[in-house]
């Protein structure tokens, strides 16, 4: 068993990260255009795809950091 | 005219799955006369296991069905899915190892367990558990609308009972083996039909574009005839649909862990840290869902014009693919349906048999009496999907499995705030919950059974979803309550768990 006092405190100060991909999809003015494409692809589509992805990755770094 | 080729393949591995359905039973042997290890495997499945579990489980063939018909017939409003999906895991990994720390400490095997002792309200849990049982039972006859559309597009269209015979035969076969092996069964079954989706999806998403000339063109293309419709959508989100994109997605996600088959699906891990390690891993079947609301424009622009939502992929499918491979992608849609199918009917029956069965009818049953009472709650709960899915126009199903995501939110407060605060008064989520579930199904009857509600602010026109609006609504009543039943000094029951429930992992338990 791992002293549960030290995994509290250090856990919760990452959670805070995890607020990122609520920000950058919950507000469609940001990525509700064409430009900039990649390949052609609007960008509505490709932004929002990468978060899909981004936020997979900052969960598993919050993970990570949050681990002792 | 029946397609031979994709029906055979079908066949082929729908009988696989039959048998590995069957073998379930013998997997990682337990005492299948307990709850634990019937309903939930024994909680002892590691991060693999789970990741397949849970994406089988939450990603379903009425999923596979619905994302692409929606941006077919939508557009961009369809793509709210990624939002959803982007936003749920970063959530859940928060709430979710602290409810399967608490579940495993106090051996809950439903949310309404949790309800019980948190608030020590049987009447409370007695709600929570008939929340999650209207919620679920819509949601299995979809599962079966799943099966019935790609048998349909295989050619299988007779009249009368003759149509329905080979969903009634894929039900009896599911009800079987998930009666003899319980979460086993579809926890074995997910891998197949993970797999099977995978490869599905991935091939169409390699194929289907270069014949259509690439990414780009097609998305143009589609864009050009949304746009030339005579109720014309657009392939960018224009700014008025905005607010129904953002509540659709931040609803559905605060949603999606609170129903009963999520549940059984998380507590069935062996740790906490399975549960967290999945959280960063199943985006993995979002990215595959956001690839198949791909689908919608791709059918658009090859042309293909199916008569109904429900056709879009399955027509894909057989314009796109040579035959055989079609009934490959068939089977993984219709396999598809039996893995979250048969959670769904655990979970249901697990509500049952924990909170309405022990609580009510017989409190003094035998664990073993328990087992055997929600193994045949689940026969019930699945025959009763079948009927219904038989009489009912599949309309209403849809219709109804809508309202079912608002009436799972009212347990919000309930459960998910339960978890971090016993601020809340038991009677006033009771009378939250009791107007939050009246008021939205008012609501939603007198909006022409639509989710969509239109909001009138500032003079301006706003679609939003209506379970996020009676989340809110529900909130403030509790509250509100909260503050007069704390002043006339009701009852506030006593908290069953500790502190420590929360946090600490049991001794024992392996980091698998």
């Amino acid at each position: 068993m791992r002293p549960p006092l030290r995994r509290a405190g250090a856990r919760t100060r990452w959670y805070w990260l995890l607020l990122l991909p609520f920000v950058c999809m919950l507000w469609p003015a940001l990525y509700a255009r064409v430009d900039p494409t990649v390949a052609g692809i609007p960008f509505f589509y490709w932004y929002q795809f990468a978060w899909v992805v981004l936020s997979a990755l900052l969960t598993a770094l919050v993970y990570r950091l949050s681990r002792d | 005219m029946i397609n031979w080729p994709a029906l055979s393949v079908f066949i082929v591995l729908f009988a696989f799955v039959t048998v590995l359905g069957f073998l379930g039973a013998y997997w990682r042997r337990g005492d299948l006369d307990l709850l634990d290890e019937w309903a939930l495997a024994g909680r002892r499945f590691g991060t693999l296991v789970t990741w397949f579990l849970i994406g089988g489980d939450l990603y379903t063939a009425y999923t596979f069905i619905a994302v692409p018909a929606l941006v077919y017939a939508q557009g961009a409003a369809g793509f709210f899915v990624l939002p959803y999906t982007a936003i749920v895991y970063p959530m859940v990994f928060v709430f979710a190892p602290r409810f399967w720390t608490v579940a495993k400490n106090r051996g809950y095997i439903t949310f309404a367990d949790f309800a019980r002792e948190r608030y020590d309200s049987r009447t409370l849990a007695l709600v929570v558990a008939i929340t999650g049982i209207l919620a679920t039972m819509p949601y299995i006859a979809l599962q079966l609308v799943g099966i019935q559309v790609v048998i349909a597009a295989m050619g299988l269209t007779g009249q009368g009972i003759v149509r329905d015979v080979p969903i009634i035969i894929a039900f009896i076969i599911l009800a079987a083996y998930t009666y003899r092996g319980g979460l086993r069964a579809p926890a074995l079954v997910a891998i197949v039909k993970d797999t099977l989706i995978y490869i599905t999806v991935i091939a169409a998403i390699i194929i289907i574009p270069m014949k259509l000339g690439g990414f780009a063109h097609f998305l143009s293309v589609a864009g050009h005839e949304l746009a030339a419709r005579p109720k014309p959508v657009s392939l960018i989100l224009a700014p008025q649909g905005y607010s129904i994109y953002v509540s659709l997605a931040l609803g559905s996600a605060l949603a999606l862990f609170m129903y009963p088959h999520s549940i059984t699906g998380v507590l069935s891990a062996a740790s906490a840290n399975v549960v967290r390690r999945n959280m960063a891993l199943l985006p993995a079947y979002s990215v595959l869902l956001g690839f198949m609301a791909l689908f919608g424009y791709m059918t658009i622009a090859a042309g293909i014009k199916p008569a109904t939502g429900n056709e879009v992929v399955p027509q894909l499918f057989l314009h796109m693919f040579p035959a055989w491979f079609a009934g490959f992608g068939f089977a993984a849609i219709a396999i598809g349906a039996l893995v979250p199918a048969a959670i769904m009917s655990i979970a249901a029956a697990n509500l049952f048999t924990r909170n309405i069965y022990r609580e009510y009818i017989n409190p003094n049953c035998s664990p073993r009496a328990e087992a055997s009472n929600a193994k045949l709650v689940s026969l019930v709960v699945k025959l009763g999907a079948l009927v219904f899915v038989l009489i009912v126009p599949v309309r209403f199903a849809i219709d109804l499995q809508l309202i079912a995501g608002c009436w799972i939110l009212q347990t919000f407060p309930t459960l998910i705030v339960g978890l971090y605060s016993r601020w809340f008064h038991r009677r006033a989520l009771l009378i939250a919950w009791i107007l939050g579930m009246l008021i939205a199904t008012v609501l939603w009857v007198r909006n022409e059974f639509s989710t969509s509600l239109p909001l009138s602010v500032a003079g301006s026109q706003w679609h939003v979803y209506l379970g996020l609006v009676m989340l809110v609504v529900n909130i403030a009543v509790a509250a509100l309550a909260t503050w007069i039943l704390n002043m006339a000094h009701v009852e506030r029951g006593q908290d069953l768990t500790k502190p420590g429930d929360y946090t600490n992992e049991v001794v024992g338990t392996s980091a698998a």
